[in-house]
């Protein structure tokens, strides 16, 4: 028999009587200033935030924290004067090792985390936000959701290929339980919340 | 791995470095603390892991279902699904997928599973070199050790002997232990290994039976860096981490973070539903006697485990002692009460190295009752003859005297049945009560007897 | 209403004036306690070891010893929780039922059943106050630090009856001390170590006397002070509880 099927009798020969799938309750927040708390979190673990009024302010605060960036690559066409709009969804992602700074929407994020939902259809590769040795997501403020049940409330039944999740720079504190930022994925992120207008 | 110390001898053996069992325990119980901070952020964290705790109780009771249904989505969205019966099989399948590929050297993300099946020291014997990509399994793998934590695999080692490996290995400057510069020197190094593989193994933390997606986590950012660059993705994950739903993941994400770190969240939580357009992306669900665990009533709530490791950082016994004393992949409380299902004889000394204090079952996300659980497997060992011989023939003579009021009565002065009759306090300077602890002083009467003279006489 | 007394074998043997304190704070209080001579041990040092099939003798001993009490009150977290937990019998399922009901330790027995809220007690030291725990995780005589819940403690709420009693704060207020049974022999170099560790806790912290509901705990952490020649003693929290007021 294939270890399919002698596994499959396994469990159903072992398995305990059918108990019945709970009710997830209806988790609310207590934080009135989603933002703020966005914000908070954010920091805490090593994000920078920049409330901005339009992309032209993105704009202007990247050129000035990223000056040095020689490979810029992003999403919004706004943004055409610091590098290449976007790549191509069949290029061979190991060409992406030298970008410097890639600059992505978020599809919404998570007040208590911090985290910020990107899949791919904001990514034209998959690897390009964890390659790029900086990150900028940008998010419009109404899209700030309290916590993970609203997240996976607006998710929903998207069908998408891959999905993440990402919430601060990449880090490590494997060494003496000392934190480092940059760890494999980028060394920054920088979020950009865009105030409602 | 050959052993022959138990958990007893290997934990003295840690223990004779006091200053570093010192270092030790206050590492792990510094993050302990960080879990308390995060758990009391949230007013309805005891909700959460009710919810969290029957999510997977459910699942455990409808497996069979959960992993068809998901297998079906898997394929459906362009996954190959492959079924193990156990680690040779498991080691068997991602052989073959390399094989297959012409591949000689993977990169691979954390996968408790893996280490569990020993892959690695498989693969080598097949001429395929692995390399680990999270910071601390790299570590231990230069090192050649096996991690000694779930979620902390090197949290055993000093930052300078880390830096003597990386001198070594990765030509860091002698003398060199400062971890900034020590991991910016792992993050080239790893950078061109993720640049140069072809395969990439990761672990899983949550797969859903709905979407047939799968979901990893991780800090590092490694297992995005190895599964996005390489041709071919391969996934290892046991048959118990199935949710039923994509929802579900709220519950969980909300607590798998907190519970291990602290951090509210891991940096990334990476959902694959469907292979890169134009590659391969493998899924090997594992059994590895997961469906026997599910089988023992008083056990099988161990597979609810999500893998945080909250009970190794808050257990006592674990903080002084460390990870590799317990001789199994998995360490810990945790460690304690899966091994023996897959060895009892081998673990049998695991559900004996704890006191039974039940801190590992109030942290535990998922409120598996770890500590109960250690009870009931020494109970079993004891009866299937694993429990050495002199302590059984020493447990019997105490029963018996124990049932026998005239003979724990008879035996004279207050304490002295005590000094002869009871293991921890035998009198006996061989005795390993006496090695660092002074006896109790027997007093001029027991309380039998004054309670005859002062009571009883007068009633 | 009559009270059954347990005093666990090693209590009786070497910590008799724990027994005894026990036995006058409950006649104070107005109980009329009855100690049935008889009575060994609870069971646990065998059923934590692995050999709970052996306990069937001294489990249908207890249940001869102490069924028809109104209450069964004992000076230690951890036999009763054992006795809670596991007291079994095949002859007569009913009356250890009963027992598993009616059983309780000392301090849950005065903050709970008695309603206790005045001591005639006067102890006029710094005290650290261990949470021995199966007593606290496992009776849940006081909140544990694990859990996102109100705080509480049966223990402390009783020793802020006495009369100049000073609590200290302990860095870690609920860590195991390492006696565990069996435990503190099979793994003496992990039990000491957590005993040092918890005892250094209560040093630093400038107790003179450690105190706990369970004696086998402070039996532990008394041994190590009085291997490192220390001067702090420990004390079963019934003898302060009663200490005399001046």
């Amino acid at each position: 028999m294939p270890s399919r099927d002698t596994i499959l009798a396994a469990v159903a020969r072992n398995q305990p009587d059918r108990l019945p799938m709970p009710e997830v309750p209806a988790f609310v927040s207590a934080d009135a200033d989603l933002v703020e708390k966005f914000t908070n979190v954010a920091v805490s673990i090593g994000s920078r935030v920049f409330p901005v009024k339009g992309m032209d302010e993105v704009k202007r605060i990247l050129l000035q924290e990223h000056s040095i960036a020689k490979r810029v690559i992003t999403a919004f066409p706004e943004l055409k004067d610091l590098g290449e709009v976007s790549v191509a969804a069949d290029a061979d992602p190991h060409t992406l090792a030298d970008v410097d700074l890639a600059i992505l929407p978020a599809q919404f994020g998570v007040a208590e985390n911090s985290a910020l939902w990107v899949t791919d259809a904001q990514l034209p590769v998959r690897v390009l936000p964890f390659i790029c040795q900086h990150l900028a997501l940008v998010i419009p403020q109404q899209n700030i959701v309290p916590l993970m049940h609203q997240a996976y409330a607006a998710i929903g039944g998207q069908a998408y290929g891959f999905g993440t999740f990402i919430a601060g720079p990449s880090k490590t504190a494997d060494i003496e339980q000392s934190l480092v930022l940059g760890a494999h994925g980028a060394r920054t992120l920088s979020v950009f919340i865009l105030e409602e207008e | 791995m050959s052993q022959t110390k138990d958990h007893a001898a290997l934990a003295e053996v840690f223990n004779a470095d006091e200053p570093r069992v010192d270092w030790h325990d206050e590492t792990l119980w510094f993050i302990r603390q960080k879990r308390d901070k995060a758990a009391h952020t949230i007013p309805d964290w005891e909700l959460l892991r009710e919810t969290a705790s029957q999510i997977k109780q459910h699942v455990l009771s409808n497996l069979s279902d959960y992993l068809q249904q998901f297998e079906a989505n898997a394929k459906a969205n362009g996954i190959i699904v492959h079924w193990a019966a156990d680690a040779a099989e498991h080691n068997r399948i991602v052989h073959g997928i390399l094989l297959q590929h012409q591949i000689d050297r993977m990169v691979k993300s954390k996968s408790m599973l893996t280490e569990e099946c020993h892959l690695n020291e498989y693969l080598a014997e097949q001429g395929i070199e692995v390399i680990d990509s999270d910071l601390g399994e790299r570590i231990v793998q230069l090192a050649k050790e096996p991690p000694s934590h779930i979620v902390l695999p090197c949290i055993h080692k000093k930052k300078e002997e880390i830096g003597e490996l990386f001198h070594e290995h990765l030509g860091t400057p002698a003398g060199m232990a400062d971890p900034q510069v020590l991991t910016e020197a792992a993050r080239q190094h790893l950078r061109e290994t993720f640049l140069t593989r072809r395969a990439a193994l990761t672990g899983v933390n949550f797969a859903v039976a709905e979407t047939g997606e799968f979901v990893i986590c991780t800090n590092e950012g490694n297992a995005d860096m190895g599964a996005h660059l390489a041709d071919v993705h391969i996934a290892s994950m046991g048959i118990e981490k199935l949710i039923p739903k994509r929802e579900h993941l709220g519950v969980f994400l909300r607590l798998l973070a907190r519970s291990a770190t602290g951090q509210p969240i891991t940096t990334y939580s990476s959902h694959f539903r469907e292979p890169r357009p134009g590659h391969e992306l493998h899924l090997v669900l594992v059994d590895n006697g997961r469906s026997v665990q599910l089988g023992r009533e008083d056990f099988r709530n161990s597979l609810k485990c999500i893998r945080c490791g909250a009970c190794m950082n808050t257990c006592p016994v674990y903080r002084r002692s460390g990870g590799h004393s317990y001789h199994t992949a998995v360490a810990g409380p945790i460690g304690s009460i899966l091994a023996p299902n897959l060895d009892m004889k081998k673990h049998a000394d695991l559900p004996f190295a704890s006191t039974l204090c039940g801190s590992c079952s109030n942290v535990c996300p998922v409120k598996i009752d770890i500590h109960e659980q250690l009870y009931k497997w020494r109970q079993v060992i004891v009866k299937e003859g694993y429990a050495d011989r002199k302590k059984t023939l020493g447990m019997k003579a105490m029963t018996q005297a124990f049932a026998s009021p005239t003979a724990f009565r008879l035996a004279g002065k207050a304490g002295r049945w005590f000094m002869r009759h009871v293991p921890f306090v035998v009198s006996n300077q061989m005795n390993p009560w006496y090695k660092q602890r002074e006896m109790p002083i027997p007093p001029k009467e027991s309380f039998g007897e004054w309670y005859h003279k002062n009571r009883e006489k007068h009633a | 209403m009559t009270v059954g007394l347990f005093i666990p074998c090693y209590v009786d043997q070497f910590y008799p004036n724990a027994a005894v304190a026990t036995l006058e704070l409950l006649e104070k209080q107005g109980v009329q306690v009855v100690y049935p001579p008889r009575q060994t041990c609870c069971g646990q040092p065998m059923a934590n070891s692995g050999f709970e099939h052996l306990t069937k003798g001294s489990n249908d001993l207890f249940i001869q010893n102490f069924s028809g009490f109104d209450y069964i009150v004992a000076p230690s977290g951890s036999c009763v929780l054992h006795l809670k937990d596991h007291l079994h019998s095949d002859k007569h399922p009913a009356e250890a039922a009963a027992i598993r009901g009616r059983i309780y330790e000392l301090i849950e027995f005065l903050t709970d059943v008695l309603q206790v809220d005045n001591l005639q007690a006067r102890f006029p030291y710094r005290v650290g106050l261990h949470q021995s725990c199966h007593g606290q995780r496992g009776l849940k005589l006081a909140q544990m630090s694990e859990l996102v819940a109100p705080p509480f403690s049966k223990p402390e709420q009783l020793l802020n009856m006495v009369e100049g009693l000073e609590l200290v704060e302990l860095a870690r207020k609920d860590e195991c001390c390492g006696f565990g049974g069996t435990f503190c022999v099979a793994e003496e170099a992990v039990s000491v170590k957590m005993g040092k560790d918890r005892v250094a806790d209560h040093l630093q912290h400038g107790a003179e006397y450690i105190t706990a509901a369970d004696m086998s705990c402070l039996m532990h952490m008394e041994g190590i002070l009085r291997r490192q020649k220390s001067n702090v003693k420990v004390l079963h929290i019934a003898e302060i509880l009663n200490s005399q007021a001046l």
